[in-house]
């Protein structure tokens, strides 16, 4: 595929439903504009793209031999701790952000978020581009480490926390048995046993409406994130630079080390997107309990506000470009 | 008609996470019971996270004066530094106050 039909993709994405009702949330947060789905649809949408994405994977993985997604799976255990140790020192050169913020903001981006990943392979199946039915393990692999690494960061030897009780085990059931891992993991279970003739029943609901659930829960998105740019003037060259630089530092490192263990262009692009993207589900909700000396605002705004567009915008082609670059060489 | 006695009504408005870590604390402190309810709204110590994961949740209790004192103990050196709590009481006037300041045998 030449740079001309890159930049064709890149113009379907931008024109997709999904995107475009995203962009639709933004406008309506700077209108100030109330369209915000029910506290129930919101949640019962998070759950229904959680669930898809796991069932969808787990039917996928029938197909994988064991033998092949063991490298993929090491490479993202390693990815999920590599990820936030590099987030973390680079805050530190690149704002003032204290230690504390530095590890709540690496737990952010060490993990990874649903809805930027659904839209990457959106993005593949649309431009009809193979990837391996296993990418849906790997973004379960990546959730926790990246939290957990975060954490470590920001509670060792801080002394800020002093005097406040440790939340560990609050934390981890929170981490673990969030709505995140335990419907993506049970989803991928649920997808394998089932096989291709259990899903074909449950099709129509998990596979033939969810772009357009998708849609929907983008509107939203699109309206969460646009709430946080009012703050943006608060953040600091340091930050805005971290939340759009970091991400293609993160992802052409996830593109590479996909390319490097035998995944495809496709396969390693999705990997390199769920390396860029930063959690706003799991990840808020765990520093919030383990680290309650954060500032959510610096997060929140770094990760949904900036990012998070940045990487559904720009960086999911952008990734896409860029393993097709370097399937070139490795 | 049934005799009525003076009881404290605790109400805690927080971020929804911070539900079951709170009624942890409230059993602990002797509470024989609450009401959680969602909610959303705005106030001073606001910084986005519970707008889009979850909204508020505000908690309601009856408890005795001394059990009352130990939710305060624990609000004011637990949460209020750290988190948007925000929390009030006042006296209420209940039916069967055993059930509620710890004396009844259970039921």
């Amino acid at each position: 595929m030449d740079g001309g039909a890159t930049l064709d993709l890149a113009l379907v994405n931008l024109t997709s439903p999904p995107l475009l009702a995203f962009v639709l949330g933004l406008v309506a947060a700077g209108l100030r504009a109330d369209i915000r789905l029910p506290e129930a649809v919101y949640q019962a949408t998070s759950m229904y793209l959680l669930l898809a994405i796991g069932i969808k994977g787990g039917v996928a993985l029938r197909d994988t031999e064991a033998s092949d997604v063991v490298g993929p799976i090491a490479i993202t255990v390693v990815l999920g701790l590599v990820i936030p140790v590099a987030a973390f020192w680079l805050l530190r050169w690149w704002t003032r952000l204290d230690r504390v913020n530095r590890g709540a903001m690496a737990a952010h981006y060490g993990s990874t978020s649903l809805v930027t990943f659904t839209a990457a392979l959106v993005f593949l199946e649309g431009a009809g581009i193979a990837f391996e039915g296993y990418v849906t393990t790997l973004l379960t692999v990546l959730e926790i480490p990246g939290i957990i690494v975060g954490l470590m960061l920001a509670l060792g030897g801080a002394a800020s926390n002093a005097g406040s009780r440790p939340h560990w085990g609050e934390t981890l059931r929170e981490v673990i048995l969030g709505r995140s891992v335990l419907l993506l993991l049970g989803g991928l279970v649920l997808g394998w046993a089932t096989g291709p003739v259990g899903y074909a029943r449950i099709e129509p609901f998990f596979g033939g409406i969810f772009t357009g659930v998708l849609t929907l829960f983008l509107l939203e998105m699109g309206l969460l994130a646009g709430q946080q740019w009012r703050a943006v003037a608060q953040a600091g060259p340091g930050l805005v630079a971290f939340a759009l630089v970091f991400p293609v530092m993160a992802g052409t490192l996830g593109v590479a080390a996909g390319l490097a263990v035998g995944m495809g262009v496709g396969g390693a692009m999705a990997l390199g997107t769920l390396c860029a993207s930063a959690s706003y589900i799991a990840a808020p909700a765990a520093t919030r309990l383990a680290l309650p000396d954060a500032n959510p605002g610096v997060t929140l705004l770094s990760s949904l506000g900036m990012t998070f567009p940045f990487n559904l915008i720009v960086g999911i082609p952008l990734y896409f470009a860029i393993a097709q670059f370097l399937s070139r060489w490795i | 008609m049934t005799a009525r006695g003076r009881i404290v009504c605790i109400t805690i408005v927080a971020e929804a996470l911070l539900e079951r870590r709170i009624v942890d604390d409230l059993a602990r402190c002797g509470a024989q019971g609450w009401t959680a309810m969602v909610g959303h709204g705005h106030g001073p110590g606001h910084h986005g996270v519970s707008g889009f994961e979850g909204g508020n949740v505000r908690i309601e209790t009856l408890v005795g004066p001394d059990t009352a004192k130990r939710i305060w103990a624990i609000l004011e050196q637990e949460y209020f530094p750290r988190y948007a709590v925000t929390a009030w009481e006042y006296d209420a006037s209940v039916a069967r106050t055993s059930r509620y300041d710890g004396t009844a045998g259970g039921d």
